[in-house]
Formats: C-alpha cells, sequence, structure tokens
C-alpha cells in the first residue's frame, strides 16, 4: 500500500441533477499503467478532471503523488500532465509556440524550452509541422501536440483521456507505444477508454466504470476471466446456412457451456478459451461443407464485457437500439 | 505523414528537466508568457486591432467637423484641441470592452483545461491577456496623437507632461479592462459580453466632459458627470496636454484605478476559476 502514486477515496461529484460520481475508489501504484474503462458518460472524464485539479470532488478524498487534490492542488499540479479528450492546444500557434510557451510556463528559460519542444517535436513526428499552426493539423497530428505537450514538464504522472479516440488503427498502435515507454521510464499512466482490447494491450490493473460508480476492479487477466476471454465470430458465405452454423457451434466446447450467440447481423459468436479449440472447428466447418466469409477471434467489445458484467447492455447502445 | 517514430523515451528524457530552483518573479514571467500568446493571436488577426486604430480616427475625424463648428464658436481647431484629450479617455475606455469579448470565447478552448493543469498561478492567464493590451492601448495613444497633430491639434504644454498624460490613460485602460474581463467570465457569449459593456462603457464615456463642458449641462446631469470616472481621466489628460488643474484629477483618476483593481481583479478571478 506504499507505493500508491494515485488514491481516490469515495469520490463523489454532481452537476445540477446529474450525479457524474457516485463514490468511486481508484489506486494506481507507481509505474504502472491503470485503465479506467467505461462508455460515455460513465464518469471517466470527471474523475480524470478531478484527480488533475480541474475540478473540485463535492466528497471524498484523493491524493496525487501523495498530495491532496483539494488542499495542495498547487503540489499536485508540479508532477501531472495532462491529455485532454479534445486537444488541449492553442489552435492559433505553431507547433512550436505551444511547446515553447509550457516550457516557459514550467520555468524552463526560453533556450531549454525550445530545445525541449524540438525534442518533443522530432519524437512525435511533429518537426516538419513545427512551424505550421495547430489549427492546420489532422486530428491525430494534434493529439499528439496535445501528449507531447503534456510531457514538457516530465511529470511522473500523466492523465490521457481517451487517448486513441477517433485515431485510425495504425497510429493507435503508435499511441499505445508511446504509452508503454512513458511508463519504462518510470512514469505513472492513468488513462481512459472504451475500449478493453486498448486496456487489455496496455494496462497492469483496469477498473471499470458505469454510471459513476465502479462495477468491477481487476487485472487484465483476471477481467478476461469474469468476462470470458476471447470472443471467435464467424460468418456463413452463405446466410441461408446460419442455423446450420448455430447448430454446428452449439456442439463445441466453451468455457461455461454457453451457448452460441446469434447477433442478427448474419454472424455467430461463442467464447472460447483460446486459440486451441480453433482446428477443432475448422475440422467441423469443413465436415459441414460450410463456407465462412469471416472468421474471427477478439476480446469481448466493451458492451459485452457490460453484458457479462451488469446483465444489462451499455447505455450507449441502448440509446443506439431505441 | 509517416508513422510515428517510437524512439525510447530514455533518451528524450535526457536533461535539461525543470530548474530545481524556481526562478524569481515567476509569476510576471508566466503572465508576460502568456501576454505574448495573446499578442501572436492578435498578430494573426489584425482585426482585432480595428478598435485602437480606424476608430479613434474615424471619431476623431466625425465630433471634429461635425461638432466642431457649432461647439468650438466656429473655430474646429479650438475644439479639436479641446477634443482630442477627452476623446483619448473616451476611446481607450470602449476599447477595454473588447478583451471580456476575447476571453469569453477563449476560455472555452482546450488550452485553458491545460493552463489550468500547469503549476503556474491560477490568475496568469488573466494578467496576460490584460497585459498584452498595454501595446493595443499604446498604439491608440499613437495613433490618436499622430492623426491629431496632421488635423492640427498641438500640446500647449511639454513632451513630459503628454508622456504622463498617456501614461495614466493607459494606467486607467489597464484597470478598467478588469471590468471586461470579470463581465467576460460571467456571461455565456462575447456577444453578451460586448451588450452589457456597451451599456455601461456608452453613459460613462458620454456622461462626462468628453464632448461639451459640465458647466452646460443641468445639474442633475452635472453631479453624474462630476463623479464619472471618465470625467476625471479626461480632465488629467486636458491638463496635462493643454496646461490647467491637475493635481486634483490626478489624484481622483488614480483613486479610481486602484478602486476598480482592488474590486474587479479578484471578482474576475473568482468568476474565472468557478468556471469550469
Amino acid at each position: 500500500m506504499t507505493d500508491l502514486v494515485i488514491e481516490a477515496t469515495g469520490l463523489t461529484k454532481s452537476f445540477g441533477e446529474t450525479r457524474a460520481l457516485a463514490g468511486v475508489n481508484l489506486a494506481a501504484r507507481r509505474g504502472s499503467v491503470h485503465a479506467v474503462l467505461g462508455p460515455n458518460g460513465a464518469g471517466k472524464t470527471t474523475a480524470i478532471r478531478i484527480l488533475a485539479t480541474l475540478l473540485r470532488p463535492d466528497g471524498g478524498t484523493a491524493r496525487v503523488n501523495g498530495f491532496d487534490v483539494r488542499r495542495e492542488p498547487e503540489k499536485v499540479r508540479d508532477s501531472i500532465g495532462l491529455t485532454g479528450q479534445f486537444a488541449s492546444v492553442d489552435e492559433d500557434l505553431t507547433g512550436m509556440q505551444n511547446l515553447v510557451m509550457i516550457g516557459q510556463l514550467l520555468d524552463l528559460s526560453k533556450r531549454a524550452a525550445r530545445e525541449r519542444a524540438a525534442e518533443l517535436l522530432d519524437w512525435f513526428d511533429l518537426t516538419e509541422a513545427a512551424n505550421r499552426m495547430a489549427k492546420n493539423y489532422s486530428g491525430g497530428m494534434r493529439r499528439r501536440l496535445d501528449l507531447a505537450a503534456s510531457l514538457v514538464g516530465r511529470p511522473s504522472v500523466i492523465f490521457l483521456d481517451e487517448p486513441t479516440t477517433g485515431l485510425d488503427p495504425a497510429k493507435r498502435e503508435d499511441m499505445w507505444d508511446v504509452v508503454r515507454s512513458l511508463v519504462s521510464d518510470g512514469s505513472t499512466v492513468l488513462l481512459t477508454t472504451q475500449y478493453l482490447d486498448e486496456a487489455d494491450a496496455l494496462a497492469d490493473e483496469i477498473t471499470v466504470f458505469n454510471h459513476g460508480k465502479v462495477i468491477a476492479h481487476d487485472t487484465p487477466n483476471g477481467l478476461k476471466r469474469v468476462v470470458g476471454g476471447q470472443r471467435l465470430t464467424i460468418r456463413p458465405a452463405d446466410p441461408a446456412r446460419y442455423d446450420d452454423l448455430l447448430v454446428l457451434l452449439a456442439h463445441v466446447d466453451t468455457p461455461g457451456g454457453r451457448a452460441p450467440e446469434a447477433d442478427g447481423r448474419g454472424t455467430v459468436t461463442i467464447q472460447v478459451d483460446g486459440d486451441e479449440v480453433l482446428p477443432d472447428i475448422v475440422a467441423r466447418l469443413r465436415a459441414a461443407g460450410l463456407a465462412v466469409d469471416e472468421f474471427s477471434l477478439h476480446l469481448p467489445s466493451l458492451d459485452e464485457v457490460f453484458f457479462t458484467l451488469t446483465g444489462t447492455r451499455s447505455q450507449d447502445t441502448e440509446e443506439v437500439a431505441a | 505523414m509517416t508513422t510515428m517514430t517510437t524512439t525510447p523515451a530514455s533518451r528524450v528524457s535526457t536533461p535539461p528537466a525543470r530548474p530545481a530552483a524556481r526562478p524569481r518573479f515567476r509569476g510576471l514571467r508566466h503572465a508576460a508568457v502568456l501576454a505574448k500568446r495573446t499578442l501572436i493571436k492578435i498578430a494573426r488577426t489584425p482585426e482585432q486591432l480595428i478598435d485602437v486604430t480606424l476608430q479613434p480616427i474615424i471619431f476623431l475625424l466625425l465630433f471634429t467637423y461635425v461638432f466642431g463648428g457649432a461647439l468650438g464658436g466656429g473655430s474646429q481647431h479650438d475644439y479639436l484641441e479641446f477634443l482630442l484629450p477627452g476623446l483619448l479617455g473616451q476611446t481607450i475606455a470602449m476599447s477595454s470592452i473588447s478583451i471580456g469579448q476575447n476571453m469569453n470565447g477563449d476560455i472555452a478552448k482546450g488550452v485553458f483545461d491545460r493552463f489550468r493543469s500547469l503549476p503556474i498561478a491560477r490568475s496568469a492567464p488573466l494578467v496576460g491577456a490584460v497585459l498584452a493590451e498595454f501595446f493595443r492601448y499604446l498604439l491608440l495613444c499613437v495613433i490618436m496623437i499622430g492623426f491629431g497633430y496632421v488635423l492640427g491639434f498641438r500640446i500647449a504644454t511639454n513632451p513630459m507632461a503628454l508622456l504622463a498624460a498617456l501614461g495614466i490613460a493607459i494606467c486607467f485602460a489597464l484597470s478598467f479592462a478588469w471590468v471586461s474581463v470579470w463581465v467576460g467570465m460571467k456571461v455565456r457569449t462575447p456577444g453578451a459580453v460586448q451588450g452589457v459593456m456597451f451599456l455601461l462603457v456608452l453613459p460613462l464615456s458620454f456622461g462626462s466632459n468628453t464632448f461639451v463642458k459640465a458647466s452646460t449641462m443641468p445639474g442633475w446631469l452635472q453631479a453624474f458627470v462630476n463623479v464619472n470616472p471618465i470625467s476625471h481621466l479626461v480632465s488629467a489628460v486636458r491638463g496635462l496636454m493643454l496646461g490647467g488643474p491637475v493635481a486634483v484629477p490626478v489624484a481622483w483618476t488614480f483613486a479610481w484605478i486602484a478602486g476598480l483593481l482592488v474590486v474587479f481583479f479578484p471578482l474576475a478571478l473568482r468568476a474565472y476559476i468557478r468556471r469550469t
């Protein structure tokens, strides 16, 4: 319990009638990546804003690097970096001007601030765009500039609010590499995400939020044990043979003996323990003469995680389905 | 774009780290850095300078030649001498409207989240923005006096007194700007800032001794004119440029400057902190 960099207990926050946080606990060890997983409106951003001292909690306590966010916000700000969901850079300034400004606000000399800015621009592959205004950057470039801006002061605690939302898959992997290298340097990262695969790829521990409450807290493996590990999704080439596929898959051994799920979108999904079961399924498909269009192994989606944890679909999907 | 190079962070994390000792005048340095940000933005959108460049020229032309014949006893030149110091006081107060408008829009942007997460004073972004105004007011003074000279305005005192007059006008505007910043933090849209500030500035600037002597007005209006801070500013500037009593209006002007700062700086700061 000694080396907790982030410690929050019983955090509550309301905005008017809306209860954004209804008593949330969070804890992150030094040098770890902690992921907060949840749908839109679960309270993830509110929690990050409280920990980064942008918002005061209504109740509960939170300490970052040993400093109370309410009583010693200045000291908290000394050691944190924040990358918001909406890039917190000045659009009318160039990439270089943005980073130099932050450096100077962190008491670097103008020269040191320029050097640090150049170093970060280089790292984030923005050197060519250094003298262009941030408003002319693409979404991905803006994200990178934003992250670079939060790293100017070499913070030991880094908050990343949905760092990959809206990025294409290749840029997403790049962002993951950045997060990993930050941690290898000894920083602690708290990130929010809507994707279990992202949390699984990066985090040492995952806290799942729903409606301002923590509904699960575990390691990625622990969480996957609960939600059933990997999923195999199959789409028959001939839609008419959909029912044949359902029957065929019902005979496959699944963890917990759960039945295949028909999703009504032309695919069938079953839970599998690992890839050992795949040759058996392929053999069964071949024996039945069933050609497939899609055969994919993946982690459960946020929606599936929520279905398992709460028994209901996440609120977003309800809205979409309504 | 190529994909991002993933150099090991260890290379990036070599010194220089942040200085261990905090430099002196930290707050002032931060404000200066943030003032520079505002100036860069102004340079990118020079339209923001219309109220301190074209506006004083148009006002000077209009009021001199529309009212001058009637109010100056037939001499437009005499009226210009009377008008210009007053107009300087009026336009400089009016030009402080824009800071609240700009900050109202600016604060909604993400970069203010960044400022709030940095170990700098909460007031730094506000102080920086007001400091940047100094350059706008200076420009206004140069244009007003320069164009006045083209039209035939001459000071009756000396250059030092002129500089003192401009200094007082700029100081007044810098403190009056906090009213605008406060309004900018309180209301929802930039347009509303302008509306509220015009309601405030219009009676203050016209209900003053800018255009005509207070002695020509009815008693109840004189009572208002005589406590109006813009009247004190105008009297001080007029005295310093044209000669005449200076001590009392200068003292009153500084009293107003101090009063505006003491009241509206904390109000603006509190409104900024509460606005999330």
